[in-house]
């Protein structure tokens, strides 16, 4: 059906007559009824909390339920620093969750390590153990910010194809939904980094 | 509340064989503080605890500190006879304190709204000998505090109710507060490395020879 002809489209919608794919309805319908994950872990959970409130209001967008247990969500806010002694937790709640399932990456902490980067207690970053569909700059991000990026989430669930080659990713039976577990070591977490799910990026210094 | 040299030789005169130092502190806020020997440490805060005049009743705060081992110089005039005459020298001597761990305690009075009054234990050494006396039986108040000591600094409180590590996870070995502690080598990479962090970051780094010098890459990430 997505080979349908745009004119033709048109032209059928100017007769009174509808058409639509498979595919756009059912990501029509996904996209504007994401659940996601109640929790917080620092400060940037406050700014969750204030999007989800009566001012900013996340139920414009489909987002308004927050469900207290991972089986039942499909969105993973990860609000705030997520500390070694968190991370297996936050590991565990992702692999709990069915797919499809996504992740949003909120505020300096979650995404890098934030100004506790240089600290012997902080994770440098969620994505060092599970994929992240869109990243948050910010300290904590405004309400406007995390919106945003709910709405890129939108585009990107909006985007994805159902059969094809490129289909999604959660389609693919041979692609994993569920990260290993990173131990507590005696000095850091073991591994320190999933290197299937990161890598660091090269960097060009220059002198 | 009554001057520190008064508690001490009140603390001396109830606590049979406690031994006090009063340690001066030079800094702007003064906030002296006694030193108290770790075998009637649990006397002298009972004693501080209950005594009327006192009524040290609130703990408001339990940290430690670590000293690491240090030099300190000194210098003393001493007459010598030098050739025959007698004259004045200047000698420097060296004295070596080796490191220890203290835990500093921060005591209020509720009933008579008056402190603080900051008592320190000392341990013996920064390996073996880390103990000290638990104060949780006198202030409730002390126990997590004590236990993120023992946790960061790695202090062993005897008579501690719950001696477990409260903020790192039980597999960790290391005590993170102390001043030889190395962080693990958890950076792979930093957008604007600098310093401490550029020397730890140059490690994952591909080598560039022709900028760095052929000689000067000693290990391969």
């Amino acid at each position: 059906m997505s080979q349908i002809d745009e004119q033709l489209r048109t032209e059928l919608q100017r007769q009174g007559v509808w058409v639509t794919s498979m595919q756009d309805l059912y990501n029509w319908g996904r996209k504007n009824s994401i659940w996601p994950l109640q929790f917080g872990l620092a400060c940037c959970a406050i700014e969750m909390i204030a999007t989800a409130a009566s001012r900013y209001d996340i139920a414009r967008f489909g987002g308004e339920i927050f469900r207290p247990s991972p089986r039942q969500a499909d969105l993973m806010i990860v609000a705030g620093t997520v500390t070694k002694k968190m991370a297996p937790q936050i590991v565990r709640l992702y692999n709990q969750m069915a797919d499809p399932k996504y992740v949003i990456a909120m505020g300096a902490c979650a995404i890098s390590g934030g100004p506790f980067k240089q600290g012997y207690n902080v994770l440098k970053g969620i994505d060092r153990y599970i994929p992240v569909d869109v990243y948050i700059p910010g300290c904590p991000p405004r309400p406007e910010a995390l919106l945003h990026a709910f709405m890129e989430l939108q585009r990107k669930i909006d985007e994805q194809k159902l059969t094809g080659a490129n289909k999604a990713e959660f389609l693919k039976p041979d692609q994993p939904s569920e990260f290993p577990v990173p131990r507590f070591g005696k000095h850091d977490l073991e591994p320190s980094a999933n290197r299937d799910v990161f890598q660091p990026p090269t960097i060009e210094r220059q002198s | 509340m009554e001057s520190l040299g008064e508690i001490k030789s009140r603390i001396e005169a109830a606590v049979f064989g406690a031994k006090i130092e009063i340690m001066q502190n030079g800094s702007p806020s003064q906030q002296h503080s006694l030193l108290i020997d770790n075998e009637h440490a649990v006397a002298v805060a009972r004693f501080l605890r209950v005594d009327p005049a006192l009524y040290l009743d609130f703990c408001s705060n339990v940290t430690g500190v670590d000293w690491l081992d240090r030099v300190v110089k000194k210098t003393t005039k001493v007459k010598k006879i030098v050739d025959g005459q007698e004259k004045e020298v200047v000698e420097t001597s060296e004295e070596k304190i080796p490191g220890y761990l203290e835990a500093v305690y921060h005591l209020y009075s509720i009933t008579h709204k008056h402190g603080p009054v900051i008592i320190r234990m000392r341990t013996s050494d920064r390996a073996d000998g880390t103990h000290l006396p638990s104060l949780t039986p006198v202030w409730r108040s002390a126990e997590f505090q004590e236990r993120e000591i023992f946790d960061l600094y790695g202090i062993r409180f005897g008579g501690h109710p719950d001696l477990r590590r409260i903020l790192m996870w039980d597999e960790f070995e290391n005590y993170p507060m102390r001043k030889d502690y190395h962080e693990p080598d958890d950076y792979e990479w930093e957008p604007t490395p600098h310093d401490d962090v550029m020397e730890k970051a140059k490690v994952h780094y591909p080598p560039r020879p022709e900028m760095d010098g052929a000689e000067k890459i000693t290990s391969q990430p």
